[in-house]
């Protein structure tokens, strides 16, 4: 099982290294894998058990990617929100989630984030069956999702904040010092923000500031897979390049980030991997090379793009 | 086989020569932009620097507790311009005592402003606690003091555990469950008044000697300036050692001269308040010493300061008076916090009954509490805390509570009617919310960073 495993990883690491030739179609064989459990090392013993979906100790030698959905459907009713969802999350590159208002972005985030569950399919987490029930169980295998409205106390500083609900204690009392120089760290490792200024209230940071503050605080978390809402939406051009080298600087510490964008501007900026939904399905999925502005913004609005273009994108059966 | 992990670790190579250049424009712009941003006093590294960034932030509308201390300033001017005995030792004394009810009240207030609720019911949970008090010192249960101060601190607490866990768990407003509380707090007072002594005329009389010296005993002469040292030798000694502690953890701290003069003014604060309360203010017979309620309130005060700085108890009631749902999702249990708050908002309620009652040697079916929580919360928001939530400090229920006392005080001594005093408490407070906003407004002007 391991040796068909690789060939596969192999095959997709060959598509990366040969940009320049024109790539194959990618069905089902690159991003969107066939539900076939059995191919999936430690998921036969596993599933469908309610294993606990603790940090996995020593990450799957095999490389399998961080996050899988299979299958993944998701209901309100009668509204079926997403529908067969098959995506993988490679580790330590940032994938973009597009798609237009109500195409089921953010249901499927939440479905990953554990504030809903899942109506069918499956979630693999370094290739072992997951299951995500609430926001805890997600925080516990390392996930953290940053929304829109940023999760920010405005009367905090940076400090406090980034330590809310896990504040160090020593004696009983806060550990300011401590916290003060873990946060300094982790700013710095980020490239954010000089020592001085991590004890001013985050009522008085930019919109682009607060985005960062809430992205350092995933990573001091310690968080394996980082999801960003939306992260410039509301941002003016400085700042949204601020939050993008953000992003980058993220994955050069081995952090995984999903990030949801209408951008294309930055989702091509910053993106290894796309994928598109469109009315609850996966339309489209591959490295972002494979797209272009055109065929992105017709599977964003269509569900399908009949251009040729140098990298013609994966179609996902719909 | 090694292969296998390389396509998670590699960067993709196509745009990768973009990055450098980027990187380097955009840290250049965050720096600038950090630095805009940035508060002028964490930059201050001389005292000097520090008083142009702070004399920079007052202009900017952000003026801390100077309008208090200046509205204090004011009205013991005009007050001493009109009555000479207004500063006076024995006056002094007595406006301190007077304020002692007002700074408790208004500390059992900032609890639940703090969070953006507001108690209602501190005055009259005041009174229940002074009744059951009272009423277990007296025959026929005649129990020990502490005994009978426990009773009556852990019923208010017990009052303020049960608004709170109906807010918490049934989501009213607490507007309403603690006006339900005023209410019921004080038919329950005129109720246990009535039943243990019908005959008193409403009346319950306080029997213990420790309880009634509170407010009417004094402290000795010496042993005030003992404390008053220790006191002073502590905070010293700490606020050294809390700056050395940053400083050998390469962390910015202020600087060292304004340590030593925020010591020293603590000094001056102190010493005079020693000296006044120690100088004879008897009028027939010598009385010098501070009243034991002072240092009561002042413990009570830095117990609370610890409470609400020190401890992820206080960081979590800031948090959720901050942003309730960034607190949320951060994990914290918003019910049991909230709940604990109304809880310690009874207690320190009680307290301030147990001193009402001290002061009054009685506590009688009259007492005002609709008045009395009016003052509670004029006292907080004077001081500086928001009616918001997320920001105030025990210290400003002092500072608020002492200028409310100082205008009872003080309109006490012109002999001026109730009709005037609460008008003229009526402005202060306007004066004062009307700061507090303007404040507010340039301060998120400023947030916006564009």
């Amino acid at each position: 099982m391991h040796g068909l495993l690789r060939e596969r990883l192999l095959s997709r690491r060959d598509h990366r290294l040969e940009r320049g030739k024109p790539p194959q179609p990618l069905l089902f064989d690159d991003m969107m894998e066939p539900t076939n459990e059995g191919a999936r090392p430690g998921s036969a013993d596993r599933a469908p058990g309610g294993d606990p979906p603790g940090p996995q100790e020593g990450q799957a030698p095999t490389g399998a990617p961080l996050l899988e959905l299979r299958n993944v459907d998701k209901n309100f009713g009668p509204v079926q929100a997403l529908q067969g969802i098959n995506l993988i999350i490679p580790e330590g590159q940032v994938t973009a989630l597009a798609g237009d208002n109500g195409a089921g972005k953010s249901v499927l985030i939440k479905t990953v984030s554990g504030i809903w569950s899942p109506d069918g399919g499956a979630v693999f987490w370094r290739g072992q069956r997951v299951h995500i029930r609430t926001p805890k169980d997600a925080a516990a295998l390392g996930i953290t999702t940053v929304y829109q409205d940023l999760a920010l106390c405005d009367n905090l500083d940076i400090v406090q904040n980034m330590f809310l609900g896990h504040e160090d204690l020593h004696l009983g009392m806060l550990n300011e010092i401590e916290m003060e120089l873990t946060a300094r760290r982790t700013l710095e490792s980020l490239a954010m923000t000089t020592a001085r200024q991590i004890r001013q209230p985050v009522a008085s940071l930019s919109g682009g500031q607060r985005q960062s503050v809430a992205v350092a605080k995933a990573v001091m978390a310690n968080s394996k897979l980082v999801i960003l809402d939306e992260p410039t939406a509301a941002l003016g051009v400085t700042q949204t390049a601020m939050v993008l080298s953000l992003v980058k600087q993220l994955t050069s510490q081995g952090v995984t980030v999903l990030m949801i964008s209408h951008n294309l501007n930055d989702i091509f900026q910053v993106a290894d991997h796309l994928a598109i939904v469109h009315l609850g399905h996966l339309v489209a999925s591959g490295p972002a090379s494979n797209f272009n502005r055109q065929t992105a913004v017709d599977y964003m609005t269509t569900g399908r793009s009949n251009r040729e273009t140098a990298g013609s994108p994966a179609l996902a059966a719909s | 086989m090694a292969q296998a992990q390389i396509p998670s670790s590699t960067p993709p190579s196509p745009r990768e020569g973009e990055r450098p250049a980027a990187d380097e424009t955009v840290s250049g712009a965050a720096a600038r932009e950090a630095e805009l941003a940035a508060s002028p006093e964490l930059m201050a590294n001389t005292l000097g620097e520090y008083l142009r960034a702070w004399v920079k932030r007052v202009r900017s509308g952000d003026s801390g507790v100077l309008p208090i201390l200046g509205g204090l300033v004011a009205i013991v001017v005009i007050f001493q311009l009109q009555v000479h005995v207004f500063l006076s030792a024995l006056n002094l004394t007595n406006l301190l005592v007077q304020g002692a009810v007002f700074v408790l009240l208004g500390m059992a207030e900032i609890f639940v402003l703090l969070l953006g609720e507001i108690d209602l019911s501190v005055g009259f949970v005041a009174g229940v606690g002074a009744v059951v008090s009272a009423f277990l010192m007296a025959p026929p249960f005649n129990l020990p003091w502490f005994l009978a101060v426990a009773a009556g601190l852990a019923s208010t607490t017990f009052i303020g555990a049960v608004q709170g866990t109906i807010i918490t768990r049934l989501h009213l407003p607490s507007f309403v469950v603690t006006l339900a509380g005023l209410l019921g707090c004080e038919g329950l007072l005129i109720y246990i008044v009535n039943t243990s002594s019908p005959a008193s005329g409403g009346t319950i009389r306080i029997t213990s000697v420790v309880v009634n010296d509170l407010v009417n005993g004094n402290m000795g002469v010496t042993a005030g300036w003992v404390v008053l040292t220790v006191v002073l030798v502590a905070y010293a000694a700490t606020s050294f050692w809390r700056d050395a502690r940053r400083r050998r953890s390469g962390l910015s701290a202020p600087p060292m001269s304004l340590t030593v003069l925020k010591v020293l003014m603590t000094a001056v604060a102190g010493i005079g308040l020693v000296w006044i309360c120690n100088s004879d203010r008897g009028i027939l017979v010598p009385v010098t010493g501070i009243p034991w309620v002072i240092p009561a309130v002042l413990v009570v005060l830095l117990a609370f300061t610890f409470l609400q700085g020190r401890t992820r108890f206080g960081r979590y009631v800031y948090a959720i008076g901050g942003n309730s749902e960034a607190a949320r999702r951060a994990g914290i249990n918003l019910a049991r916090i909230r709940t604990i708050s109304f809880a310690l908002s009874g207690l320190t309620a009680g307290m301030a009954g147990i001193v009402y009652e001290s002061r009054l040697g009685s506590i009688s079916t009259g007492i005002d509490g609709g008045t009395l929580v009016l003052y509670a919360v004029a006292a907080a928001v004077i001081g500086g805390a928001s009616l918001f939530g997320g920001r105030g400090k025990a210290v400003h229920a002092l500072l608020g509570g002492l200028l409310i006392a100082a205008i009872y005080n003080g309109m006490g001594l012109l002999g001026l009617t109730a009709a005037p005093q609460y008008m003229i408490t009526a402005v202060v407070l306007l004066a004062a919310v009307t700061v507090d906003a303007v404040a507010r407004r340039s301060g998120a002007s400023r947030g916006t960073n564009p």
